[in-house]
């Protein structure tokens, strides 16, 4: 199978720069919006037509990416966001803040699904025509009439001593004879987040799966609020401690757009050495995890020997072993100095070497090849409907990558392969995974050889009057989104991160059925979804 | 197969020493194992709780099973059930939605126990403070005995603190 068959998702959308004419064709006025600063489009929409717009992007083969909202008394302004071809669009309806009331765009987009429950929950705005009209993040430490997004309402809030346990969310039950319900959750058996999963199972196979998350839920968008941008870039950094980087970058990015300051080239340079270290360091990780869950632990020693080992290079070069805080506002607050290269440079000679040894050994071992292959499928048509991102994307013939498709500096001019395959298993998972790390240690020279001189960090101009800005950028996950809204005085009035793994989540509970319950582990760690990054 | 077990045997062995330059660690590790002996018997099961991390804290306790800390050397397991439990090592604020699940899981562990907040999230609440969704420290939650600094902590500082927690006894 050619790329072309591979690729259709991201190859039958359209190119950005043809939207304008295909909603003046089918009839949506629209007003381009110029304050939203950034690399995407913003059009402002007449909040009846919000439906309307998904239906045509949705006919166009756009990517639904997120919603956001954000309370500008008396109004509620609603931000969506679509991927074309070769970058974002972003439209915008404004509704009052009492009974504000917007088309729903799950019916187009089942991607939409849990983010505009998550919206209504935030600010009480009422999607009409929502297939699902349960709640989603909230459990019981606020109540339903309380919005905690909004600005009349205290980042204290009125909580309870002790917030009582979630006990009676309304899962969808099965039935019939012989049926039965595994309750997950929230603390699980090993070292990872909490969440809830509930399965309906049928003698060893799993007939769904449902998860309900929101139980590391701590208010990072409202803690975000008043910050001054250095204080942004700290809470961005710990949105998900394995994305702080990507998070970080992203964060940073939008407030560079927003208050219009071009940032050193080299700290770029260094910004993105940082994201595939990164995206090393985690794909390491996951496919020692994956391999284990089926009980080949040689792997889990050798991959969590390499991981060790490029972490502590991190600790070297850039004084921290999961990278944190490294990227500040207007560049990054660690420079490269010739021994840290050198040092860089042997570290990614090292572990080519050793995944030359070690990849095809997995690749080719009958046993774990077997337990991977055929495992927790989702199939290429799932995988679009559900807008999934990164490496469980391109598992499934989806091959979005923002470093190639709508390139950020210092991407633009690199040849980057994006992996992508359609078995949508297992077993492709973790084999995208080690092509990426592949793709990234070549990068990783390049981006060294092309390391310009000069700082590494530039100081942002004070901030006179309200400035907002949307960065993108690719994380080791996926796609990353982040809205920022700065006030004159430089605070933060609203920041949104949208982590991959809101789209990535549901890809979860589709390719499970038909599972063995002892394989749901494997699958889990296949997708790797960040419940902090999720649960905000 | 002889691929494996040649990369297996050119692998060698990793586990390393805890850092000698620090003559206080380097001791640590020698009485380590005399302590959980005679705090608790022979080995010492820890239970995690991740009651609203961002999950840095939660990677680098997993890297305290690669080859290099390998903690179960010293009798230290990760266990997956409270109840055969003796320590609770809890990361993150504590989320409002976590509050009755670290309890629950507080309480469901035999006595004695020991309970450590992780990083600094657990300590102080960290960056996300006491909130309409967090309680902050793990201390506002439940009773803490001692508490381990970091963003998160290096498993080398973990591993430290566990042992420095355990000499108290
Ligand atoms: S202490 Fe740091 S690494 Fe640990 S949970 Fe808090 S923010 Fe994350």
């Amino acid at each position: 199978m050619n790329t072309h068959e591979k690729n259709l998702g991201q190859l039958a959308a359209p190119d950005i720069d043809s939207i304008p004419d295909l909603l003046a064709q089918a009839g949506i006025p629209t007003q381009e919006l110029p304050d939203l600063k950034g690399s995407a489009r913003c059009f402002l929409i007449d909040a009846g037509l919000w439906g309307s717009v998904a239906a045509m992007m949705a006919k166009n083969s756009m990517r639904w990416c997120a919603v956001w909202g954000e309370h500008c008394l008396p109004e509620i302004y609603v931000t969506a966001a679509f991927a074309a071809r070769n970058g974002h669009l972003l439209f915008r309806a404004i509704v009052a803040d009492d009974q504000g009331e917007l088309p729903s765009q799950t019916p187009f987009f089942p991607a939409a699904n849990r983010p505009e429950r998550y919206l209504q929950e935030m600010f009480g705005i009422r999607f009409t025509n929502h297939p699902d009209p349960r709640r989603w993040m909230r459990h019981q430490a606020w109540n339903e009439n309380q919005y905690p997004l909004r600005k009349d309402f205290p980042r204290a809030g009125t909580p309870l001593e002790e917030t009582p346990p979630d006990s009676d969310y309304p899962f969808i039950p099965a039935e019939g004879q012989g049926v039965y319900e595994i309750p997950v959750g929230p603390v699980h058996a090993g070292i990872i987040e909490s969440g809830h999963f509930r399965f309906q199972a049928m003698g060893e196979d799993i007939l769904s799966l449902e998860e309900h998350l929101g139980y590391v839920h701590k208010g990072i968008e409202k803690c975000a609020e008043g910050r001054d941008v250095e204080g942004l870039a700290r809470l961005a950094a710990r949105v998900s401690g394995d994305s702080t980087v990507g998070h970080a970058w992203a964060a940073c990015q939008a407030c560079e757009y927003a208050v219009g300051i071009t940032i050193p080239q080299r700290a770029l340079v260094i910004r993105a050495i940082l994201a595939e270290s990164e995206r090393i360091a985690n794909h390491l990780g996951d496919i020692g995890a994956c391999c284990n869950d089926v009980g080949f632990t040689f792997a889990q020693i050798q991959f969590s020997r390499l991981r060790e080992l490029w972490q502590r290079q991190n600790a070297a070069v850039f004084g921290h072993r999961l990278l944190m805080d490294v990227v500040v506002p207007g560049g990054v607050s660690r420079d490269i100095l010739a021994a840290q290269e050198s040092l860089l440079r042997k570290g990614i000679e090292t572990l080519h070497r050793e995944l030359e040894t070690l990849l095809p050994l997995l690749y080719e071992n009958p046993s774990l090849q077997d337990r991977l292959r055929t495992t927790g499928v989702l199939s290429p048509a799932k995988a679009r409907e559900r807008g999934v991102l990164g490496y469980i994307a391109r598992a499934s013939g989806e091959s979005w990558d923002l470093r190639r498709d709508a390139p950020y500096t210092p991407y633009q001019r690199k040849a980057i392969t994006v992996p992508c395959y359609t078995e949508g298993d297992c077993r492709r998972r973790v084999q995208v995974r080690g092509d990426e790390i592949l793709v990234s240690l070549n990068l990783l020279v390049t981006l060294l050889s092309d390391l310009p001189s000069g700082e590494v960090v530039k100081t942002l101009p004070p901030v006179t009057r309200d400035c907002s800005g949307v960065g993108f950028i690719e994380g080791w996950r996926g796609e990353i989104i982040v809205y920022v809204h700065l006030e004159a005085g430089g605070r933060v009035a609203r920041y949104f991160p949208r982590d991959p793994s809101w789209l990535n989540w549901p890809g979860l509970e589709e390719m499970i059925g038909g599972v063995i319950v002892p394989d749901f582990p494997v699958c889990n760690k296949s997708v790797n979804g960040s419940y902090s990054g999720h649960d905000l | 197969m002889f691929s494996i077990l040649r990369k297996i045997v050119k692998t060698g062995h990793l586990t390393e020493k805890l850092p000698t330059h620090d003559r206080a660690v380097a001791q640590l590790s020698t009485t380590c194992q005399t302590e959980i002996m005679r705090v608790f018997g022979k080995s010492l099961s820890i239970r995690m709780v991740d009651a609203g991390s961002c999950n840095g804290c939660e990677l680098e306790m997993n890297a305290l099973n690669n080859s290099f800390y390998d903690i179960e050397r010293f009798g230290i397991h990760f266990v997956a059930s409270p109840r055969h439990a003796d320590l609770l090592l809890v990361t993150g604020p504590v989320s409002r939605h976590m509050q009755a699940a670290l309890k629950r899981t507080y309480d469901a562990m035999p006595a004695p126990k020991l309970v450590i907040a992780m990083g600094d999230c657990g300590a102080d609440g960290g960056e996300f403070g006491v909130s309409y969704a967090s309680c902050g420290a793990v201390a506002n939650v439940i009773p803490v005995d001692a508490v381990i600094r970091g963003c998160p902590p290096t498993p080398v500082q973990l591993l430290q603190g566990i042992l420095e927690l355990l000499q108290r006894f």
